[in-house]
């Protein structure tokens, strides 16, 4: 077979070389890039490996359920409720003015959280949720949810939030949490990642704040795989934290919230101590504030009213406020000048008005005097002037040693912050404070619980309890943890001679019972339930030589923040002891006509475990009582705006009684309303 | 003076499936699969939206090669200069009409199809300067005068590039367009004063930033800073180097198993499906994976340039070379890119790299190359 074929072409020799050159050239890029493979994915890829891990796995913190917080019989004081909120993605909502235009059709959106959300919106990635409502109704919650649909980018979520359902009449032992701030946030330095959580609340003030650590409980772990943008993936997993262990407070629930109503929105504190356990039945300051406004965050208006209230509703006034305690230190003085010897059980002392100290004269407030009389009518009739005689003689050392160890003075260990210490002043402490030596005018000052003397209702409370027992009754809030109680503490003795308290429990005793006793009116008609205590009126304003010349002012005469406080002390039974009480009614007047008669119904509705027996009451007491007591529950004060107090602080008891017109000296420093000194 | 092709017998059919180049179409073939497997997994597990529509192209694009391959290949060099006007047109006409994307003007609609005109335009080049040589023969090629046709062949269509601008197609039509060049045995020296002004044009780029006359945008230079020093901004500009190097890293010696990349699949690649889809491979199949596929390529060019040098038909050998070299430069530098040795200019991973218009063009060119060798001289 022949076929004709065409003369063979030759190659191109030049082309065949200059495509091997070519190929050459391609087999070293190639080879470089092989290399460069290499030198990635072989040398360095350990490197590598660890950035992309880092890239993708994102560490995220569970918050721990917060523990919650129980009085004495069970009943909440602080609950984690279920926080619905509503939150908008930019990027699945499209047009969000449409979107929130829709949704303020279902829920409320303010204009000022409107502008908030779209001012967030610009700031933040598309994918992040931005809150657009908190703590919803469960009905605007379930709304929103229906309507789901016809919302793109709108998400419902649950967290949870903090909540007191009995708000203000515990508002200052217990406290509030709130959103970390930037102080906080720098004072932890970053040892805590979860104080970093956006919306992680951490304990304000209260019990809340002191008793954070157990309250808190520890964080999980999420290992959570993220994308280039920080959008969750998947979870990786997951180390469940520790929930926070649950508190139960000495608190009787129904007694503080009785207490609070009893003082009605005055300036005032009432303190009530179990006195076999040292257990605080209730520490009330008056007037409360709403908590819940604080977690769910207090607009600056309200802010401001709470600030500028002249009641000061933000104040722990029962621990954290401090008074001159008036005559109710008598029983500091009386135990001081026993114990020193420097008098007798039967010691008596003439009163005719006024005791003389070199040229000066030191007032008792009766003017006419009380004429002789010995320590239990001493106490009973609150003679000024036999005190200044026993202090005088037992100085001023002596009286503060009793004081301490009575509680004043000392710092009470409890789980509020702010608890004061008091002060119980010595020569030493004047000289370390002012520079200057002690007087003998300041002793006498000192010996009706005036001048530098300062304690706050607790440690009067304490200082009851430890002259009702006998004991170093120590206060305590926390009665179990965890859902375990704590042990019962035994209380140590007080190392006072027994008869030494004895004589000042039979003057505490003649205070109520006595025909001459300050706060005869405020004794308990019960059989077998006797009331033993001690008013006290402390003069927070200097009374000059012409004024008292003219007369002194009436109570009623002096605007308020000039009128002296109310003070009392007191404990019952009498012969079995078992709760001690303490009231000071803030310009109250006189200790007698205003904080007794609290003390009297506090201190009965604890011997009696709810409503007393009308029988209970004075004569002339029962009706109103009664009428109290079947006229509706006034409004709770959880109701009551916080930006109207009350604008005077007229006393809402009867007249004021006598006038007490305690001493004053050259050497008195004008008695301070209840700023601490020193 | 060109040598005219003595007269053959005419192919019949059978014979021109059986001169085939079938190793280069079951190369072609390979790599393509390699880049629906990718697609299929950036996709996170799913033929949509991306593999499935690649294979759909694929399928379209070899009966394209097939039957491009059967024409004879004296047609092609009828048309080739035709082809060039062409492009040209297009090209110009996507300055008129082009749609925009990522801040370049790079598209052109004709009809249903979305067309980018400088994918066509690189291997419009090619045939051009295959036919010029073709008909210049050998002996006058370096001569200084016949040397400005193919220049201006290759700089009309480069100036319109940058105009869009592109610098990675530019890049390859002046290198593509070199490469026919020196396989026409244009003297070696005026490459060197090639290589010379390419170097003061870059310095003069660099130089003219920030005056009246610069001459690139921003963004180009802000990549070339990149380039210099990635770290130095890895979350703004070198965020896609940054990224890409760490998952092309993190890949390892045997990568770390097909579909479970986690760079890609968590979005820190940028461009996953089409630009950087190579670190994709690397990531999930290692160093193994990616050599594996760069010697793929390689045999792809191989095979190009051997069938170049044993085609005695002068066009047929120039245009084999030249989709040979364009093949070898469209791969390099896309590989250069990810892995950190060139700047991001935006070259696609040839055939594996999720895109219509450069998958059909580069098919058709292979289209050419197979017509070239089956209806090489025989004898």
């Amino acid at each position: 077979m022949s076929r004709w074929r065409p003369a063979p072409v030759p190659r191109s020799a030049r082309l065949t070389r200059r495509a091997a050159i070519l190929f050459a050239l391609q087999g070293g890029v190639m080879g470089a890039l092989a290399w460069r493979m290499r030198k990635l994915q072989v040398d360095d890829a350990q490197r590598y490996r660890l950035l992309a891990e880092e890239n993708r796995i994102n560490i995220r913190l569970i918050p721990p359920a917060r523990g919650q917080i129980f009085d004495r019989r069970g009943q909440p004081l602080a609950v984690n409720r279920q926080n619905y909120r509503v939150t908008l993605v930019r990027e699945q909502a499209g047009d969000v003015e449409a979107v929130l235009d829709r949704l303020s059709r279902l829920i409320e959106i303010p204009d000022h959280d409107r502008e908030r959300i779209l001012r967030e919106m610009t700031r933040k990635p598309a994918f992040v949720p931005i809150p657009v409502a908190e703590h919803l109704s469960w009905e605007d919650f379930a709304r929103v949810n229906a309507n789901a649909p016809a919302l793109p980018g709108i998400d419902v979520e649950v967290g949870q939030t903090r909540f007191y359902p009995h708000g203000p009449s515990l508002a200052h032992t217990v406290g509030y949490v709130g959103r970390v701030n930037e102080r906080e946030l720098e004072a932890d330095g970053g040892a805590t990642p979860l104080l970093q959580i956006p919306d992680f609340q951490i304990g304000k003030t209260g019990v809340e704040t002191r008793a954070e650590d157990v309250l808190r409980g520890a964080a999980g772990l999420s290992r959570i795989e993220v994308n280039a943008r920080g959008r969750k993936v998947r979870e990786l997993s997951r180390e469940e934290g520790q929930p926070g262990a649950d508190l139960q407070l000495t608190i009787d629930l129904d007694l503080q919230r009785y207490v609070m109503e009893r003082l009605g929105g005055e300036s005032a504190s009432v303190a009530v101590i179990e006195i076999a356990t040292g257990d605080v039945l209730a520490s009330a300051s008056s007037p409360g504030f709403e908590p819940n406004q604080f977690v769910f965050g207090i607009s600056s208006k309200n802010w401001s009213a709470l600030l500028n209230d002249p009641y000061r509703p933000l104040s722990n006034k029962t621990v954290a406020g401090v008074y001159p305690p008036g005559s109710t230190y008598k029983m500091v003085v009386a135990l001081a000048a026993l114990e020193k010897g420097v008098i007798d059980a039967g010691e008596s002392v003439f009163c005719n008005g006024r005791y003389q100290l070199g040229e000066s004269y030191f007032h008792c407030w009766r003017r006419g005097g009380h004429g002789h009389l010995d320590l239990r009518e001493a106490l009973s009739q609150s003679c000024d002037v036999f005190f200044y005689e026993i202090a005088r003689r037992v100085g001023i050392d002596a009286i503060s040693d009793m004081a301490r160890r009575l509680g004043v003075g000392v710092r009470p260990d409890l789980p509020v912050p702010a608890v004061s210490e008091g002060l119980a002043p010595t020569k030493d402490w004047k000289r370390a404070s002012y520079d200057q030596s002690w007087q003998v005018g300041d002793t006498l000052n000192a010996g009706i619980g005036q001048g530098y003397v300062l304690a706050s209702p607790m440690q009067l409370a304490v200082m009851t309890a430890r002259i009702a027992s006998g004991k170093a009754v120590a206060p305590r809030m926390i009665r179990g943890q965890g859902g375990r109680p704590l042990p019962d503490p035994e209380a140590p003795p007080l190392e006072v001679n027994a008869t030494h308290l004895r004589l000042v429990r039979e003057g505490m005793w003649s205070v109520m019972n006595a025909s001459r006793g300050t706060a005869r009116k405020s004794r308990i008609y019960a059989d077998g339930v006797e009331f033993a205590g001690k008013t006290g009126t402390s003069q927070v304003r200097r009374i000059t030589a012409a004024e008292r010349a003219a007369g002194v002012f009436r109570n009623e005469d002096l605007p308020w923040n000039r009128r002296d406080h109310a003070l009392f002390v007191g404990y019952a039974p009498y012969d079995a002891p078992r709760y001690a009480v303490s009231t000071v009614v803030e310009h109250g007047g006189g200790g007698s006509s205003t904080a007794a008669p609290i003390a009297r119904d506090v201190i009965m509705r604890a011997l009696w475990g709810g409503e007393p027996p009308l029988s209970a009451y004075p004569p002339g007491e029962r009706e109103a009582e009664m009428e109290r007591r079947i006229r509706p529950p006034a409004p709770r004060p959880e109701d009551a705006a916080p930006e109207a107090p009350p604008t005077t602080g007229a006393a809402p008891e009867a007249p004021a009684g006598p006038s007490p017109t305690p001493a004053t000296s050259p050497v008195d420093p004008s008695a301070p309303a209840s700023g601490r000194r020193a | 003076m060109p040598r005219l092709a003595p007269p053959e017998a005419p192919l019949s059919p059978l014979q021109k499936v059986l001169r085939f180049h079938w190793g280069l179409a079951l190369l072609i073939a390979a790599v393509a699969c390699v880049g629906f497997l990718m697609l299929y997994s950036v996709a996170g597990g799913d033929l949509d939206p991306w593999a499935s529509r690649q294979m759909v192209r694929f399928a379209a694009g070899m009966a394209l090669m097939f039957g491009v391959a059967m024409i004879h290949i004296r047609y092609w060099r009828t048309l080739a200069p035709l082809s060039y006007v062409g492009s040209l047109t297009l090209l110009a006409a996507v300055e008129v009409a082009g749609h925009t994307g990522m801040g370049a003007t790079r598209w052109i609609a004709i009809g249903p199809l979305q067309l980018q005109p400088s994918e066509l335009m690189k291997i419009a080049v090619v045939l051009a300067l295959a036919r010029y040589y073709d008909w210049l023969g050998e002996g006058r090629v370096s001569r200084p005068l016949w040397l400005l046709p193919p220049l201006l062949l290759i700089l009309v269509p480069m100036a319109l590039v940058l105009k869009q601008p592109d610098l990675g197609t530019a890049l390859l039509l002046a290198l593509g367009g070199g490469a026919v060049m020196w396989l026409a045995g244009v003297h070696w020296g005026y490459f060197l004063a090639a290589i010379a002004l390419g170097a003061g044009l870059v310095t003069a780029v660099l130089e003219s930033r920030g005056t009246d006359w610069q001459l690139l945008k921003d963004y180009q230079y802000r990549r070339i800073e990149t380039f210099l020093n990635p770290e130095s901004d890895p979350l703004g500009a070198g965020y896609h180097i940054t990224q890409s190097k760490i998952a092309f890293g993190s890949g390892g010696l045997s990568g770390r198993g097909f579909m479970q990349g986690t760079q890609t699949r968590l979005n820190f690649l940028p461009e996953k499906h089409t630009d950087f889809i190579f670190t994709t491979l690397a990531e999930e199949f290692g160093f193994v994976g990616a050599l594996s596929l760069l010697i793929l390529y390689g045999l792809i060019t191989l095979f190009c340039i051997v069938s170049a040098m044993a085609n005695r038909d002068r066009f047929g050998a120039l245009l084999t070379g030249g989709i040979g070299a364009t093949f070898f430069l469209f791969f390099s530098v896309n590989m250069a890119m990810v892995t950190g040795l060139a700047p991001v200019v935006g070259v696609p991973l040839p055939l594996v790299s999720y895109g219509g218009s450069a998958m059909l063009v580069l098919l058709l060119a292979f289209g050419l190359a197979q017509s070239a060798h089956v209806h090489r001289p025989r004898g």
